[in-house]
């Protein structure tokens, strides 16, 4: 993975540069001996390391201005950080960066159920901003399977999705507001407690920028009352393309699931394994949720089971108790731990028309022969988002570079057939080399004129998202 | 007019262009501050490009007719969810709506406050910049964030950013079954008390609108039959208290209530309207005394007390007008106009905006018609602008 020549000129500085941002931010607030920067070398993709010149974790959004500013005045590139969870190296630091964590941004601010929006810092965990409203009866939406440690700031970045998003949407369709700090240390407010913008969408575009518009320190949240109860079905098939079928019957009956969950053959023997759930042993198995009122469940659940007896499922086990839908839930779940249990592996996030299902499921087998790496898959099949784990050694030399290879034709593949290379991880450097794939030139360009105008230096996070060619001209103004 | 009948075409229009342009689909929505230049209409790119109904995608072109768009979903029991409103009805003409004029505004009906707004339900967009370089963003899946997000950015800018050629929808199934719960002689009061009640509800109500004309609230329910009569039967419970509550389930009043809601209907008689977004609780609050006391006009109230549409009578106008030593009713208007987007830029009303929706030519080219937005976001839509339309073709001044 190229990065960035570092500037050695911003390196000669540190010293200086320290100085500066232990001016303005509370003791113990930056870190700069390389054995504590070690700390932010990585994210959670973990493959690829380098410790920041030095990290900051402000405390309000004054101090973030106030850090941006400086390293505004100085030149220093600025990568913001909220867990460190990004599975794309969203926070990857180069060797002449500042980390802005924004971890210690953590509190509650406003709850109001009567607009039912939550204003939180932008620090706080996705998990920990239900935990601030269950007890009344209401949750936070967007449900990434990171959601105990990713940071609300994170999610933003990354316009995080999850396995509810089929009924509830991404991060995007529930961030009604944000308190925003651009490169130059400029705090802008942006939306509120009200449903649409006046002006141009400046959320949208904001939502999914990985950290390259700006910092954002505060978020208004859209709150949902809790549904009743929820309950899954379990079924499962003889072939992909029969499940794949089932979704878009179901799909098409004017159903709304609140999860549609696919596992492949794979996968289910890992799982097995491993959790020893009881699934099944076929081709293709569904795990589909609903929700409401035990009635309504009962109704949407008859409905597709009889959809799927059309497709002569080998198993159809609908949840009866709260302990049987944990069951049922339970290998799924675990689905991520026991490949972990095969060895190593690398996740894959791209999206496909869901149309498109049998024919790549089909070519990625095939090309897991063709590269002699085992593939598991586990997705989102109501709304296309693939994640096929590949199993590497990371012990064997060549190994790594076969899997990233491999990773890369199945994302290819995923833009072929109409889909795009990410669903809910982010470009970060992982995808970055790939946007050419499904982006014309001019498509880029575009995307870069919007960061020109809210970063015209390129300080702020500068080496992601777009090809590092595409970029050079930008990020060395 | 230029009428270009490509993508190409439109892209060598917009790029031999030697002066402004004025873009249009079907012209129905004359929505911001007039703009002067030659007319380029895209109602020439028309046509469905691809349609999935069980993937529940839509990609068509950006000139297709919005009726033309609903007639093809509705043949396989689909829809768009976010329930665009004929703007026809409030400020007359007889153009035909085209669903590029639809994204452009990121019109949004009543089905806001459940299934999104149109930016939600747009995957994907095509358009020409101000260069005449064609651009493409997201695409026709429901889960993409390769890259920035200029779909939701193209999602009303109004052609001040590019013109739309293409664009892609994720959809909805029409559910089986509809009921209204309508709460009648509900003053502001009992109204907000009862949106706020519903909303708070895990019952999905998917419309919460109050009509003060005729002091009713109508919540909608949508789904199974089975699902629709509990939930109807739950909410009617809710919102036991002074004012009857009476429950509508017939398929046609229903499908009229909505769109009378959806399309204001209750102001299509006035001559000015202002549409107006705040949190429901600022808004519950009331605009500040002093504009409530002075001022007269009628409501309607959408999105559970989020949305408020403003009407304005020649004769209301008129009478706002003396206490300003003004003359005339569009001098009034021009007045309230002020008045209102001072009450949205004050912070301690919690924020919001207020758009000058309908009105006459000379009042629209005398004022904002869209909320000012605050310095740093100013500079950063001028900004956009330069770099979307270096030449300052599109649309110029029509968003201020």
């Amino acid at each position: 993975m190229d990065m960035p020549v570092p500037n050695a000129a911003v390196i000669a500085k540190k010293e200086h540069v320290v100085a500066r941002l232990a001016e303005v931010l509370p003791e113990g607030a930056v870190i700069h001996d390389p054995a504590e920067t070690r700390a932010y070398e990585c994210d959670a993709l973990a493959a690829y390391r380098c410790p920041p010149m030095a990290a900051v974790l402000p405390g309000s959004t004054a101090e973030v201005a106030a850090v941006l500013r400086i390293c505004h005045e100085e030149g220093v590139p600025v990568v913001p950080r909220g867990s460190g969870t990004s599975l794309a190296g969203g926070a990857m630091p180069t060797a002449d960066s500042v980390i802005l964590g924004v971890a210690r941004l953590n509190r509650v601010l406003e709850v109001d159920y009567d607009n039912r929006v939550i204003r939180v810092e932008a620090g706080r965990t996705n998990l920990s901003v239900t935990g601030a409203v269950e007890a009344d009866g209401f949750f936070y939406a967007p449900d990434p399977s990171s959601q105990l440690a990713c940071a609300i700031a994170g999610n933003i970045a990354m316009n995080s999705g999850g396995a509810h998003c089929l009924k509830y949407g991404v991060t995007t369709n529930n961030l009604l507001g944000v308190t925003l700090v651009t490169m130059d240390g400029t705090v802008v407010e942006i939306g509120g407690a009200y449903m649409d913008a006046g002006g141009y969408d400046w959320l949208g575009v904001i939502c999914g920028s990985e950290g390259q518009l700006g910092v954002v320190t505060e978020a208004t949240l859209r709150i949902l009352p809790k549904p009743e109860g929820a309950r899954p079905v379990l079924m499962g098939f003889d072939s992909s393309e029969v499940a794949g079928a089932c979704v878009a019957d179901i799909i098409k009956a004017g159903v709304l699931p609140v999860a549609i969950e696919f596992m492949d053959r794979p996968c289910i023997r890992a799982t097995e394994a491993f959790a020893g759930a009881g699934y099944p042993d076929c081709e293709a198995l569904l795990i589909v949720e609903v929700e409401g009122s035990p009635a309504e469940i009962d109704e949407q659940l008859g409905l597709i089971k009889q959809i799927a007896r059309r497709h002569d499922p080998v198993e159809l086990r609908e949840s009866g108790s709260e302990a049987e839908s944990a069951a049922i839930w339970k290998g799924r779940k675990s689905a991520f731990g026991a490949m972990g249990q095969l060895g190593d592996y690398m996740c894959l996030d791209g999206t496909i028309p869901v149309s498109a299902l049998p024919h790549v499921l089909r070519r990625i087998g095939e090309m897991s022969a063709e590269f002699g790496l085992g593939v598991a898959n586990v997705f989102h099949a109501g709304d296309g988002n693939m994640h096929p784990l590949i199993l590497f050694d990371a012990n064997t030399p060549g190994d790594l570079e076969r899997c990233e290879a491999f990773g890369a034709a199945i994302l290819k593949l995923c833009v072929e057939v109409g889909g795009c290379l990410t669903g809910e991880h982010g470009v970060g450097i992982e995808k970055r080399d790939l946007m050419g794939v499904q982006f014309d030139p001019v498509d880029l360009e575009a995307q870069m004129r919007v960061k020109d105008v809210f970063d015209p230096g390129w300080l702020l996070n500068p080496a992601k998202v777009f090809p590092l060619e595409a970029s050079a001209g930008r990020r060395a103004g | 007019m230029m009428r270009p009948g490509t993508e190409a075409e439109l892209a060598e229009a917009v790029a031999a262009a030697a002066g402004p342009l004025r873009i249009l689909g079907g012209g129905t929505r004359p929505v911001g501050r007039p703009v002067e230049g030659e007319a380029l209409s895209v109602a020439g790119l028309s046509g469905v490009v691809l349609y999935e109904p069980g993937a529940l995608t839509l990609v068509v072109r950006a000139g297709t007719p919005l009726e033309e768009v609903e007639r093809v979903l509705a043949g396989e029991g689909q829809r768009l969810a976010f329930e665009p409103m004929d703007h026809r009805v409030l400020l007359g003409g007889s153009g035909v709506p085209t669903i590029g004029g639809v994204v452009a505004g990121n019109v949004s009906g009543p089905r806001r406050v459940q299934a999104g707004a149109c930016r939600d339900a747009l995957i994907g967009v095509r358009f020409v910049d101000g260069r005449g370089a064609v651009i493409r963003n997201g695409g026709r899946v429901m889960k993409n964030v390769t890259g920035y997000d200029l779909v939701k950015l193209m999602a009303g800018s109004r052609g001040t950013l590019g013109v739309l050629s293409e664009v892609a929808f994720k959809l909805l199934p029409v559910p089986e079954s509809v009921a209204t719960v309508t709460l009648h002689e509900a003053d502001g009061a009992r109204a907000f008390e009862a949106m706020t009640r519903a909303m708070k509800s895990p019952f999905e109500v998917s419309g919460a609108a109050w009509l003060p004309g005729k002091g009713e609230v109508h919540l909608r329910l949508e789904g199974f039959a089975g699902s629709v009569a509990y939930r109807a039967g739950r909410l009617r419970a809710l919102l036991a208290g002074p004012g009857e509550v009476t429950v509508e389930t017939g398929a046609e009043a229903n499908a009229r209530l909505w769109r009378a809601i959806r399309d204001v209907e209750a102001l299509a008689g006035h001559a000015f309207v202002w549409r107006v977004s705040m949190a429901p609780g600022a808004m519950r609050a009331g605009l500040r005394a002093d504009l409530d006391r002075t001022a007269r006009f009628d409501r309607v109230v959408d999105w559970a007390g989020g949305l408020c549409w403003i009407g304005m009578t020649e004769a209301q106008a008129a009478d706002y007008a003396p206490r300003f030593g003004a003359a005339d009713a569009v001098a009034g208007a021009i007045r309230f106009h002020r008045d209102l987007q001072a009450e949205m830029a004050d912070p301690e009303l919690g924020g919001g905006h207020a758009t000058l929706v309908k009105g006459p030519e000379a009042l629209r080219a005398a004022v904002p018609v869209f909320q000012p937005e605050p310095a740093p976001l100013a500079a950063l839509a001028r900004g956009l602008r330069a770099q979307f339309d270096p030449r300052g073709i599109l649309n110029p001044g029509l968003m201020g």
